[in-house]
């Protein structure tokens, strides 16, 4: 059986061009899901001695140790309570902005969607001290009200490019004919508009949440520590325990955007995100 | 028709755009059960005048009444219009059937009622069955019928159409003209219908208003227009027709009404340039000078042409304008 996964046998049996490609490939995959796997094995290893490929001793002692951790299920409560504000925030004033380029010709309207870049072009570290300065004179340092602000700052180019260019897909004689047979404009708004945008606002809701659920350097910074999200705890534990802590602590910080992104795989596709970015 | 009820009045209409284009001091009566027509190029405001009365467009001076009761400061949903536009008329995250009913649900019609209604609708436009699909599993030609259907169910005291044909194919436009038309007088509805396609107005409407750079040129009935164009914009405009060129003068003469004079002298006199066969009549054109005149003979006539060969022409009947 050994001899079929000679690399030579391999080359001349599958041709020159299948076989490169079967190596990058290979390559890649080693690349992107290696240290997923790695995680993986971290996360149910008792002891793990470094050199080694795999543990040295399998089992769950590291999940009974973040189990047992008091502040758990206040950080996942607090990550959900953080994520679940911004989303809710962010889409309250960003959906509107969205609309609002996707609608009306003004002046400056280029310039206004571009902007948005700016908030990520800098450094975040950066931009996190001089909010800083503001944030210490109106009193928002170690609030929850800092922290989904600085959450917002994050998310708006998604929030704000994926809605617009989804409102741009809804033809205006759409909306005028909502009108024609009897809605007024808020009724037409969500009933027409809304829902056929809806694939652009789900895919920028989830990365609004998503990112959010992960954000760690802002909500150290602005949160002062004292808003403990689950990738601050993180932080903690990465610090103080061994590895497999962190790994076991991962894990449980992807449950949440898996479930997502499984709930709302039908709107997530790379259409959907690459359609965001068109600039008109 | 011996009584006329006026259903729509357009009382000094103007609406301009802030680049100056638009239309000014529209005035016009439409009575009910009629089909009016707006002819013209695109940008000669015909758009602009039909958006105006569904409530599209704010107008800058002017009254729209409609059955007396003035409607210019009414927002679309509260106007007794309904419009079907070029294309995008339907939704397409709702069914045939919830595209259908949003109006009626809105008006609180009970459910029964409104899918009955919806039933005889679909029958009325040719639809049947068609409720649970989605409109883009529908033809552009369904689409529309569709969209007339949905504003047909309003009963609206007045339909108004925005080149609803233009995106179809030349057969199904042909095919929606008789249906509208034959709709139309089986319900005895007022319809308003921009168009850009002179035969369509030709054969829908009871009377034509052709505009121009945002006016009336000519209001009449399709025969009236056809007979008696009353500038050589209009006469160039509906149906085909020769201008020629007479010193001041322009002679403008309709294909059907030029007799040719095999071999002799007529008005005019010039050589066969081509003939080209169109089925039960042939289209003759005769080189007078620099002028090149179209003429509609039958095949008996045609039988003795040649290209080459000399002929008269007489106008039975044509039209002077002044330049």
């Amino acid at each position: 059986m050994f001899k079929y996964l000679n690399p030579k046998r391999f080359y001349f049996a599958v041709g020159k061009r299948k076989f490169w490609e079967f190596i990058v490939l290979a390559v890649f995959v080693l690349f992107f899901y290696g240290p997923l796997l790695n995680m993986f094995m971290m996360a149910f290893a008792n002891v793990y001695e470094p050199p080694h490929l795999l543990a040295s001793e399998w089992g769950l002692k590291w999940w009974n140790f973040i189990f047992e951790q008091e502040s758990l299920r206040s950080s996942i409560i607090q990550s959900f309570v953080v994520a679940v504000i911004t989303t809710i925030c962010s889409m309250i004033i960003c959906i509107p902005a969205a609309y609002s380029l996707a609608r009306f010709k003004y002046p400056g309207r280029r310039i206004f969607m571009l902007s948005f870049l700016l908030t990520n072009a800098f450094p975040k570290i950066g931009i996190f001290i001089s909010i800083g300065v503001l944030f210490y004179k109106y009193n928002l340092m170690g609030t929850l009200a800092g922290v989904v602000i600085i959450h917002m700052i994050n998310s708006m180019m998604f929030m704000v490019w994926l809605p617009s260019s989804s409102f741009r897909t809804v033809h205006p004689q759409q909306e005028e004919a909502a009108r024609d047979v009897g809605a007024g404009p808020v009724r037409t708004f969500f009933k027409v508009t809304l829902p056929m945008a809806m694939p652009g606002i789900a895919v920028a809701t989830l990365y609004t949440f998503l990112g959010s659920m992960e954000e760690a350097q802002g909500t150290l910074l602005v949160g002062l520590g004292q808003l403990k999200t689950m990738p601050v705890e993180m932080y903690g534990i990465i610090l103080d325990y061994p590895g497999q802590a962190g790994a076991v602590f991962a894990i449980l910080l992807i449950i949440p955007s898996l479930v997502l992104i499984f709930l709302m795989r039908k709107y997530i596709g790379p259409d959907a995100i690459a359609g965001g970015f068109k600039m008109k | 028709m011996s009584e006329k009820k006026i259903k729509l009045q357009l009382k000094d209409l103007t609406k301009k755009y802030d680049n100056g284009d638009g239309v000014e001091h529209i005035n016009l009566d439409i009575y009910e059960g009629e089909i009016v027509s707006f002819l013209g190029p695109s940008g000669c405001g015909k758009t602009t005048i039909l958006r105006a009365i569904g409530g599209f467009h704010d107008v800058t001076s002017g009254d729209i009444t409609i059955d007396g009761q003035s409607i210019v400061n009414l927002p679309p949903e509260k106007r007794p219009t309904a419009m079907v536009f070029q294309s995008y008329n339907l939704w397409p995250h709702m069914t045939i059937y919830e595209n259908l009913a949003f109006g009626l649900k809105l008006r609180k019609i009970p459910q029964r009622q409104i899918e009955e209604d919806i039933k005889n609708m679909l029958k009325l436009v040719s639809m049947s069955g068609c409720e649970k699909k989605y409109p883009s599993q529908l033809s552009g030609g369904q689409q529309q019928r569709i969209a007339i259907a949905r504003s047909l169910l309003l009963k609206p005291s007045l339909l108004l159409l925005d080149e609803p044909f233009s995106a179809l194919d030349a057969k199904i436009r042909q095919q929606m003209r008789e249906e509208l038309k034959k709709i139309q007088s089986d319900l005895g509805i007022t319809v308003v219908f921009v168009t850009h396609d002179q035969e369509e107005a030709m054969t829908l409407s009871h009377r034509i208003v052709v505009m121009n750079k945002g006016k009336f040129e000519q209001v009449g009935s399709p025969t009236e227009i056809y007979d008696n164009p009353n500038s050589k914009y209009v006469a160039s405009f509906i149906g085909e027709m020769n201008f020629i060129q007479d010193g001041e003068k322009i002679i403008a003469v309709r294909p059907e009404n030029v007799n040719v004079i095999v071999g002799g002298s007529g008005m005019v006199n010039g050589k066969v340039r081509t003939i080209m066969v169109l089925g039960h009549y042939v289209s003759v054109n005769v080189q007078c000078g620099d002028d090149v005149i179209k003429c509609f003979v039958s095949r008996e006539i045609s039988d003795q042409l040649e290209v080459g060969d000399p002929v008269g022409l007489d106008f039975e009947k044509y039209h002077t304008f002044t330049e």
